[in-house]
């Protein structure tokens, strides 16, 4: 299967609103790809949709070849999402969490599943820790270990490094770009940091008023509008009045 | 359907109860006040009422039973608003678990939550007023396991309002039970309810369940026919409330309220 997710004419709307409006993308197996865009312009609404949150008002999104419409619970024992939108329950432990979370994936070996994401993501002091006593950077560590449970082929990020310092930032990129080539995963990764899209992302995607207004590689985009980096394109494409 | 996904839903609620001493002491300690406070009031009824002088324990009793529907139904609704609480609602609803194994998930911990709350409260009904709920015999099986029904099939009510609506609804969760208490005749015959009332009473299981628990306690005899219909109108609404929380999930899909309620 060359691709892990399509996304074919996909629209969400309420009522006359129209949060996401016919667009299509594709993943390969083992591509990060990025999904740019100002607020509220259909990001959130196109993740629930692929993570089966939301109901598609039309168009068709495939997962490891199935339809997400028809094989729901199929598709989510088989991706995972990060946000920091989004909290484990405060007053578990590390390991309690993991442990629940493993048991709600079927993870066969949960123990050693529990204790290879521990050394992966430097999580040996924190398991017998309260999750709501963590730090930002820890808190983010463990929801990847919780992303990361169910060794998911597919694997959404929502802006998974805000609020993480520098230091935090650049261990949770690199443990992806790592994670990705050793599992060979499939990766859609909202973001607005534009160094972090640049440096993960083998294509992007520009996304505005519920539309894809411009798609391609990071260097491709910039040489394209003639910006210096991803940054300024953004700032254009955001800005014009006009679709591209 | 899985037990492994089953037990994980119920391993959360499990562990969150048992890391926290004020949980445990929470839940047990409206129970024994409420029913403390029943005791008294049973006590004096029995010496100041004829209806009731024959059946010491009959308020008390009674004041037990609905307190149990209320702990179920209150427990179902509050593991689901702690999943909208602590924010873990989308991680729940994005991981592989099926509507069918939220709700048996639930149904077991809400009945464990009950459990914890109500035993120690019925073993102080004893020593203190020398009251046991074993006077009901092996009906007082059939009258819980009815009362349990009806308490989670509001609970899933609730619920369903809850997915569908959002964490607004969250008034709502807690003022059920108060809306259905008059209708249910815990304390006091159906025949004191005006004409229409009791036609909406009779439509209850609450009803009948008190009912037979009156005429248990206080005739000495059993009617079989009220313990039937309470278990015909609990299926009915239990049927009910899972067809609308199915509903309500898929609404939910179609309205976003997934995605926004734990946010």
């Amino acid at each position: 299967m060359e691709y892990s997710v399509e996304v074919i004419n996909l629209s969400k709307s309420y009522g006359k609103k129209d949060a996401v409006r016919g667009i299509d993308f594709k993943i390969k197996e083992n591509e990060i790809i990025g999904l740019l865009g100002p607020n509220g312009c259909g990001k959130t609404t196109t993740i629930g949709m692929l993570l089966g949150l939301l109901k598609p008002s039309t168009g068709q999104i495939n997962i490891n070849g199935m339809k997400i419409e028809k094989n729901r619970i199929e598709i989510l024992q088989k991706i995972n999402f990060i946000s920091p939108y989004i909290e484990l329950p405060k007053k578990l432990t590390v390991k309690q969490n993991l442990l629940v979370y493993g048991k709600l994936y079927s993870v066969k070996n949960l123990n050693n599943r529990i204790e290879y994401l521990t050394n992966k993501l430097r999580l040996e002091e924190l398991l017998n820790k309260i999750t709501g006593e963590l730090s930002s950077g820890q808190k983010n560590r463990v929801s990847l270990a919780k992303a990361l449970i169910n060794d998911p082929d597919v694997l959404f990020l929502d802006e998974p490094t805000a609020s993480l310092d520098p230091e935090i930032g650049d261990f949770v990129r690199t443990f992806l770009e790592n994670y990705k080539r050793e599992k060979k995963i499939s990766v859609l990764l909202a973001s607005h940091n534009m160094n972090e899209v640049t440096r993960l992302c083998a294509s992007v995607l520009m996304m505005k008023d519920g539309v894809i207004i411009d798609k391609g590689k990071p260097k491709e985009l910039i040489a394209k509008h003639g910006r210096q980096n991803l940054e300024e394109v953004f700032l254009k494409l955001t800005r014009s009045k006009n679709e591209i | 359907m899985k037990f492994n996904r089953i037990y994980g839903l119920f391993l959360r609620h499990f562990f969150l109860i048992t890391r926290s001493f004020p949980r445990v002491l929470d839940l047990i300690y409206w129970p024994s006040i409420q029913i403390t406070l029943w005791g008294f009031i049973s006590n004096f009824f029995a010496s100041h009422s004829t209806y009731y002088n024959n059946a010491v324990g009959v308020i008390l009793t009674c004041a037990i039973l609905y307190d149990f529907l209320f702990r179920t139904s209150i427990g179902f609704n509050m593991l689901f608003l702690e999943e909208i609480w602590s924010r873990n609602f989308t991680n729940l609803f994005i991981s592989p678990i099926k509507i069918s194994e939220i709700i048996i998930s639930l149904v077991f911990t809400a009945l464990v939550r009950a459990l914890i709350g109500l035993i120690p409260a019925i073993l102080l009904t004893s020593p203190l007023f020398g009251i046991s709920l074993l006077d009901l015999g092996i009906y007082l099986f059939f009258l819980f396991l009815s009362l349990y029904i009806f308490g989670i099939t509001l609970g899933i009510f609730v619920s369903s309002g809850l997915l569908r609506f959002g964490p607004s609804f969250e008034n709502i969760a807690w003022s059920t039970m108060f809306l259905l208490a008059p209708f249910g005749c815990i304390y006091y015959p159906v025949e004191i309810l005006p004409e229409f009332f009791q036609k909406i009473a009779y439509s209850l299981p609450l009803v009948y369940i008190f009912e037979e628990a009156r005429n248990i306690l206080i005739n000495q005899s059993v009617d079989f026919q009220n313990i039937i219909k309470a278990f015909y109108l609990n299926i009915i609404y239990l049927i009910i409330a899972i067809s609308l929380f199915y509903y309500s999930f898929e609404k939910a899909r179609k309205k976003g309220t997934l995605i926004n309620i734990g946010e």
